[in-house]
This record gives C-alpha cells, structure tokens and sequence, in this order.
C-alpha cells in the first residue's frame, strides 16, 4: 500500500514538472508575439505592404512609407538559398542514407555536423568571400548563398532521416529486379519519402528566413527596390531580419515601430511555414 | 564426433548420387545445370549461416529448399542473386556459378545477375507510391523501355501468369498497397516474371495465400520451369513433393540431403531428413 501511494505521489510530481517546462516554452512564445504585435500593429497599414522606405525623412513627414521591398527581397533570397540548396542537401542527405558503406560517408557525417552547427555569420563571412569579393557588389546572389549554407545540413538531416524510415525491404525488391541502386533510390525510396523531404525544406526554409547575420555582409540591405529585377540578384537587396535589425537600431521613432511590423510579418511568415510543415508530416506517409 | 563422421559420409554419398543423376539427367532428360553453390559458406558477423554448401540447380527444373526455420534457407536463396551484396554484416566465400560463371567474380555487375536472376520475397513488397501497373512493369520501365504496347502486354501476360489479372484489370491505375496481402504477393510475382529473368528464385510465395491461389502459383511454377529453373523456399512439404523435381534438406545451416525429391520423399538418407518430413521435429 505505501508503495503505490508512494508511486502515486512520484507520477504526480512528474507530471507536474512536465507541466512547469510546457509552459516555460510556451509563455515567452506567447510574450514574444503579444509585445510583437502590441507594439507594431500600429504600422501596419496599406502602405506598409505597397510602398517601398525611402528616406527616414519620409516617414518622419509622414509620407507613405513601407516594406514591401523588404518583403519580395525576403522570398527573393530565400528561394535562391532553397534552389541551391535542396540539390546539394538532398544529395549528402542520400549519400548519408543509401551508402552508409561509402568512404565519404563518415567524412560528410562530421562536415554536415560541423557545417550546421557554425554560427550564421561565418556563412555570411563565407558567402562575402565567395561571391561578393569576386563580384564587387552585394547582392542577392550573396545572400542566398550565404542561406543555403545555413540550410544545406538541415535539408541533408532530414533527406536522411526520412530516407531512412522507409523499410530496407523495398529497396531490396528495387535490386531484384535489377534496377541499378541509383535508380532504386530515386525511382522507389525517394517518392515513398516525399512528404518527410518536402517538410525537411520547409524546415530548412523557415530556420533560414529568420537569420539576419549572414545577410548583414552579403546582400546588405537597400531602401528602395531595384530598377530592374535582375537588381534582386545581382545588386544589394533588403531582407526583413536585416532590416528589422538595422529599423531598431536607428533613431527614429517612427521607424521603430515600422520594425516591430516588419516583426510582425516575419513572425508570420514562419509560423506559416512551420505549422505547413507540421501539417504535412500529419498526413500518411509510407 | 560419431555424428560428424556419419554427416561427411552422407555428404559424399549424396555427392555421388547427385552426380549419379547428373549423368542420367544427361542422358535421359537433356537437362543441364544452370546454377551451381560451391563450397559455399555465409556468415553474419561470426554467426555461420550457411556451412559449406554445395548443390547444382537444374536448367528447367524446380528445386525446393526445406527445413527447419532458421535453418539458413533465405539465406542460401540470397546469395543466388547477389542479394546479400548490401547486407553489412553479410560474409560470403566459395562460389555461385550461373553457366559456369562465378557470379561473385568482382568483374561482374550484380545488376546484370539480378535481370537473369529474378526473386519473390518472403513478404510481399510492392512499390508504395506505384500504382499496380507501373509496379509490374517497373523493371521495365525504369530502365528506359518507354514502348507503351509492350508495356501494355507484358503487364497483362505477367499479372495473368501470377493469376492476379481478372482480379485487377479494372483498377490498374490503383495503388499497389492497396491490395489485399495475398494479392500483393502475387503482385510481386507479377513483377519478378515482367523482366522474364531465366532462374528465379522463391521464398515462401505462398505462405499468405489461400489454397485456390496457391494452386494457381503452383501450376504456374509448372508451367514456368518448361523455360526457366526455379528455386523455391517452402514450408509446405507436399507442396514440395507436388511441384518440384529436386529438393534439398537444410539444418542448422548445413545442406543435410539432396535429391530427387521423389526419391527424397520416400527413402531418405539421413535419419534428420527421415524425421523432418515425417513432423518428428522443424
Ligand atoms: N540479416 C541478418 N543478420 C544476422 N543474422 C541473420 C540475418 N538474417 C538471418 N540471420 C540468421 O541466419 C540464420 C538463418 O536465417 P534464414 O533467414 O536464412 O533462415 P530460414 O531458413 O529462411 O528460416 P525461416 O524458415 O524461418 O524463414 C538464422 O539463425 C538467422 O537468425
Ligand atoms: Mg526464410
């Protein structure tokens, strides 16, 4: 008898622990978003999502004023990084999966891990060397290189381990009836594994759209949007974490509160993606 | 030790009659040997799977494989197709020759092996993603043969062969996992046969069907072994005693008997085949 009292009282305190660090992730989640959008609400206007920065003077003068450059540079970046980088993530992500008896395996095991847990700006460092260096110009191209670098070991984590949880058996049958093992993966593993790699992008994705430091030196940020779209790429562009960081930290009020919206959008965004790719990895997978 | 020596005598004894029937095949049937395990020994990590085996396969002859589970079965129809080639712990030595060829020679591709040499598993396997038709035709179409009306017609002569059209021909755009388990099985057999290998190999094909589709797989091996040879894995020894010409008696991993099943059946050599098939143990 006492000691199921006993193992009673155990479970409860248990219990009550889990409970305490629930909430101890949830509660600066919700304090975040309230005190985001309490304060940048305010800025989010029909101009904020149409008209481009301009000069602090505009928004001190109350001229139309907003981010919608920021916004399009945001997924400008972005998609270069993801279009670089799923090529090259999928392709580690099977070489760590199909080929655990590679000689590259182990070696690409610790670079992907090394790779990912590099601090951002050190991809920026690395992207400014690679492409804005030779290129003269900060650009979009740079920024999404620099992202790619930030999503390339995710996507590669990922690719694995979906790849993996797909049963050994069909890749047998794939062999016998004698497909070559490249085409076993692409043709039988890889579509069995397709919502567990489109949710590891959408990971990768969303941890990238929120970096600002390996943006900061590569495409740099721009208050306007350029005269031609080819500018998105080859010249400076903005990005909402850069600019959100470089609205806090200028003098003007105004400007602050356009940087608690931008927040607002940011925050957004990869909620979006997150809750997508939580949805997605919801639905059957074989 | 007493038992040793009596194994080895057996040993050469069956050797002797397997070449006994080598040469009456020869004379009487024209068959030849397809397949040939020399000295074939399979281990997993240390643990010795399959001991010193060796056996031929008869060129258009059905060869049944029985005996005690675990007694290393599987692991002997493996190594026919080079299908224990991306099993890690997997060890193999001796020889597996396809007409004459060691099929281990490193200068051959595995994948070559694997079109001659088809194989049914255990458990059905379809294609998850695949619908039935692209699932039987896969061998086909995922090496380049885009020909519609040959896909069109191997698809029907395969499904027909495993018994499985009539049951599927109005759905073929269906899901392969959407079969039922014994329809899955055949389905698999469909897919091994769509790439007309020249041995194929069976594990068990009808251990989930029900009687009327086990005999219709059976009369397909029948039908089958006109052209091609076939190793079949089976727990069912009057299947065995029906289908096939050869049978060979494994235990714990060692090939105890081999021989014409017929004669097998009736008269066998060794006490251990005797009281297997009689159900005194397996
Ligand atoms: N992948 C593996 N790794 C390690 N050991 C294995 C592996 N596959 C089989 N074995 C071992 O090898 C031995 C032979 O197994 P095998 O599957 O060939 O038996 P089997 O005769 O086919 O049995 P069953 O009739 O139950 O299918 C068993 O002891 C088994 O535990
Ligand atoms: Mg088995």
């Amino acid at each position: 008898m006492k000691t199921l009292r006993r193992r009673q009282i155990q479970d409860k305190i248990m219990e009550g622990l889990l409970v305490v660090s629930t909430i101890t992730i949830l509660i600066p989640l919700l304090i975040i978003i309230a005190y985001v959008v309490y304060n940048g609400f305010g800025a989010l206007n029909w101009s904020f999502f149409t008209e481009e920065l301009g000069s602090p003077a505009r928004a001190m003068q109350g001229q139309p004023t907003g981010l919608v450059h920021t916004m399009i540079g945001t997924l400008v970046v972005d998609f270069i990084g993801l279009v670089l980088a799923v090529p090259v993530g999928v392709g580690a992500g099977i070489m760590l999966s199909e080929y655990p008896e590679h000689k590259l395996n182990p070696i690409l095991r610790i670079m992907n891990d090394t790779l990912n847990g590099m601090p951002a700006i050190l991809k920026g460092l690395l992207a400014f060397a690679l492409i804005v260096k030779p290129m003269g110009t900060f650009s979009g191209l740079a920024g999404g290189v620099a992202l790619a670098f930030v999503m390339i070991p995710i996507i590669a984590r990922t690719t694995e381990s979906s790849l993996m949880t797909i049963p050994w058996s069909i890749r047998e049958a794939g062999l016998a009836i004698g497909l070559p093992r490249w085409r076993v993966v692409l043709s039988t593993v890889m579509p069995a594994a397709k919502t567990g790699l489109v949710t590891g992008f959408l990971i990768a994705f969303a941890r990238a759209a929120g970096e600002a430091a390996p943006l900061m030196f590569t495409s740099f940020g721009n208050n306007y949007l350029p005269n031609h779209w080819t500018g998105m790429i080859f010249g400076p562009v903005d990005t909402l974490p850069q600019r959100l960081y470089s609205l806090a930290i200028s003098p003007y009020a105004q400007w602050h509160q356009m940087g608690w919206a931008a927040a607002i959008v940011l925050l957004s965004f990869v909620i979006i993606l997150f809750v997508t790719a939580r949805l997605l990895t919801r639905q059957k997978n074989y | 030790m007493e038992n040793k020596v009596k194994t080895e005598n057996i040993k050469s004894s069956a050797m002797t009659t397997t070449n006994e029937i080598e040469t009456t095949v020869e004379k009487k049937e024209t068959s030849r040997v397809r397949m040939e395990a020399k000295n074939l020994t399979i281990k997993y990590g240390t643990n010795v799977a399959v001991r010193n085996l060796s056996m031929p396969i008869y060129n258009e002859k059905v060869t049944a494989l029985v005996g005690p589970s675990g007694c290393g079965k599987t692991t002997f129809l493996r190594s026919l197709n080079r299908m224990h080639d991306l099993t890690k712990s997997a060890h193999i030595t001796g020889e597996v020759l396809l007409d004459g060829n060691d099929i281990y020679d490193p200068k051959v591709n595995p994948v070559t092996i694997r079109r001659k040499i088809g194989m049914v598993f255990q458990k059905p396997t379809p294609f998850p993603t695949m619908s039935i038709y692209d699932n039987v035709v896969a061998g086909l179409k995922l090496v380049g043969i885009r020909d519609r009306k040959l896909l069109n017609e191997v698809c029907e002569i395969a499904l027909t062969q495993a018994a499985l059209f009539d049951e599927v021909k109005d759905r073929l755009n269906a899901p392969g996992g959407s079969l039922s388990g014994g329809q899955q099985q055949r389905l698999s057999i469909a897919r091994a046969l769509a790439i007309k290998p020249e041995v194929i190999l069976m594990d068990e094909p009808t251990s989930s069907l029900d009687p009327k589709s086990t005999m219709k797989i059976e009369d397909l091996i029948v039908e089958l072994k006109k052209k091609y040879s076939i190793v079949i894995v089976t727990h069912n020894l009057a299947q065995a005693a029906r289908i096939s010409d050869y049978s060979a008696f494994m235990y714990l991993g060692d090939l105890v008997e081999y021989g014409k099943t017929k004669k097998m059946f009736q008269n066998p050599e060794d006490k251990r085949t005797e009281e297997y098939l009689t159900g005194k143990f397996g």
